[in-house]
């Protein structure tokens, strides 16, 4: 497999993009989540929903690159893995610009990072993709798994955690933001690549556009269409808020702040 | 309780054998301080621990890894294509050594192990836990979600568990604090990469403070100090005379005040130093998802209002400018 891929590289860059866009709907970053009475997840009902704010990055990401390389992008088709409500952030990422969409529909049920990994290798596949572009993790489970998953599935090399993606000849050079700073990679196409919040500034969906994409492509599937049977790995047992921290203090003076610190033995 | 069910599976099972294997991060040469809590979350399942080493500098490393207490044995895979921890290189080799014979295999919650686990879970059909914040027993783990808005409690039913763990939950394990551990080569790798991926260059960030993840005092500056100048101006002296790292918000990283590697929160880096001092840091959610399990909190804010009051432990309401040169001279 390793072979073919790399016997097919300069074909593929020879030819266009065909960018894959996966793109998550999540309750709002504004939100404070509430847990639900059963301890068992967070409550939903009444919650304001809205596009993962790093995939709404990815997506800006790969509209640039249609935008700043002419002619190199064949199409940008945006994924979303979720419930029926899911179509929406899908209408959003079409208002954007993307050419066309798929939505899997998996009912309410929480689908974990390694089966997002092989729907989307069923997806990548049928759209042909060569690159992936997708948010370095969704706000809501935090795993920040998907893109690096999906890479392994596909054994394609992966960019995570990337504030800057650029095309020279053959190359796709990314800088990463890393723990101590940042890094570069040069990798073949075809790859996967995460999004850092530095990467981009998305840009809003204009209402003309919001109209316009009622008649785009929407696609819609369910795993077994693809040939994906989900099944849970990771039992959730219990979901609870976390410890409450004790109520503060609130002092007047600096002189007092630093008596109140050594009272806390904090310095 | 939890030895004794471990104790009943290893005679009840023969594979996969029950040892932990521990992926150990260093950077010139030294272990990172992130390696050393995976070390101590792996030691609460109570059994033997294998630290691997990957890179050129291997063997240096494995004579440090192979004192940690808790370490039963090292494996080296000393080889040039292992350095910069290219996942593409590291995830094939580690399935080859997990595949060898290992019931766990857990890495620090950083940006080398969140980039790596997943790849290694692809590989071996593996859902991971990630960024556990706590050990319950060899299968079930605590973790936050929602920015840690919430803490779930998951039970990984894979026969191979895979996990990365938050540093800053766990104590570091001690160098230097157990007679030396074997140290093997590990030869076993027969997993082809086929990696089309290529390290280019490296920009990192260079400071005499203490590292932002494992300081036990952090001062961060927020939108409120207004630009670069100030930012630095109030909080390197602050810093200084506490020997504490320097970190920010998100708004203060947006807004050029300092590196992106110094932002704190829940897509940043998490801490939980002894003392945390915000400093114009309003407190949004993302923020305190960063650094709400830090033991003693000060918020230093002109804005009364500011959220980020309802997790201090001292607040002090004030102008900036005159505080931090205040306490900083009071100090």
């Amino acid at each position: 497999m390793t072979k073919s891929l790399t016997a097919a590289t300069p074909e593929i860059m020879s030819s266009k993009l065909k960018i894959l866009v996966p793109v998550k709907r999540v309750i709002d970053f504004a939100i404070k989540p509430r847990i639900n009475k059963a301890q068992t997840g967070v409550e939903t009902k009444g919650v304001k929903f809205s596009m993962n704010p790093f995939c709404d990055i990815a997506l800006e990401e790969s509209l640039r690159i249609k935008e700043a390389n002419k002619g190199l992008v064949e199409k940008i088709h945006a994924v979303s893995i979720g419930p029926t409500k899911a179509q929406d952030i899908l209408r959003t990422a079409l208002a954007k610009g993307v050419d066309t969409t798929t939505l899997v529909d998996v009912g309410e049920e929480e689908v974990e990072p390694l089966q997002v990994a092989k729907i989307l290798k069923k997806v990548v596949e049928k759209e042909d993709s060569n690159i992936v572009i997708l948010g370095k993790q969704a706000i809501d489970d935090d795993a920040n798994q998907t893109g690096q998953m999906l890479a392994g599935l596909l054994n394609w090399p992966q960019a995570t955690n990337a504030s800057k993606v650029e095309f020279s000849g053959d190359d796709v050079i990314i800088t990463r933001e890393v723990d101590g700073g940042a890094d570069t990679l040069k990798a073949k196409l075809p790859v996967v690549i995460t999004t850092d919040l530095r990467l981009n500034e998305p840009r809003y969906a204009s209402l003309p556009n919001i109209m316009k994409a009622k008649k785009k492509p929407l696609e819609k599937l369910k795993p077994a269409d693809l040939g994906i049977e989900l099944a849970k790995k990771l039992e959730t047992l219990k979901v609870e808020e976390p410890p409450v921290r004790e109520p503060g203090v609130v002092v007047a003076s600096v002189d007092e702040l630093v008596s109140k610190l050594k009272e806390f033995k904090a310095i | 309780m939890l030895r004794s069910s471990v104790v009943k599976r290893f005679f009840s099972r023969s594979a996969p054998r029950l040892d932990t294997l521990i992926l150990i991060e260093a950077a010139g040469g030294k272990i990172s301080p992130a390696s050393l809590s995976t070390i101590s979350a792996a030691s609460k399942i109570g059994q033997p621990i294998t630290a691997l080493v990957a890179g050129t500098q291997g063997a240096q490393v494995a004579e440090d890894a192979a004192g940690i207490g808790g370490v039963s044995k090292v494996l080296v895979a000393k080889d040039s294509k292992y350095d910069h921890y290219l996942a593409e290189e590291l995830a094939p080799l580690i399935k080859d050594v997990v595949g060898s014979g290992y019931s766990h295999l857990f890495v620090a919650a950083s940006a080398v192990g969140k980039s790596l686990l997943p790849r290694v879970g692809a590989l071996l059909d593996v859902q991971p836990v990630s960024d556990v914040i706590s050990v319950e027993s060899e299968n079930t783990f605590k973790r936050p979600i929602y920015a840690g808005n919430a803490i779930a409690t998951v039970k990984a039913l894979d026969s191979t568990i895979l996990a990365s763990i938050r540093a800053s939950a766990f104590t570091p394990a001690v160098m230097g604090s157990s007679t030396a551990a074997p140290v093997e080569e590990f030869t076993g790798a027969t997993t082809e990469s086929g990696n089309r991926t290529q390290f280019v260059s490296e920009e990192l960030v260079t400071s005499e403070r203490p590292e932002l993840a494992a300081a036990t005092r952090v001062i961060a500056g927020g939108r409120g100090l207004k630009d670069k100048e100030t930012f630095n101006k109030l909080l390197e002296p602050l810093a200084s005379k506490l020997n504490a790292a320097v970190g920010a918000s998100r708004a203060a990283v947006d807004a050029g005040f300092c590196d992106n590697s110094l932002q704190v929160g829940q897509t940043g880096k998490i801490v939980a130093p002894e003392l945390y001092i915000a400093v114009g840091i309003s407190g949004a959610i993302q923020h305190l998802a960063g650094m709400k399990d830090s033991k003693t909190i000060v918020a230093i804010n002109k804005d009364p209002d500011a959220a980020i009051f309802n997790v201090a432990d001292i607040g002090l309401v004030g102008d900036l400018n005159e505080v931090i040169p205040e306490l900083t001279s009071k100090l």
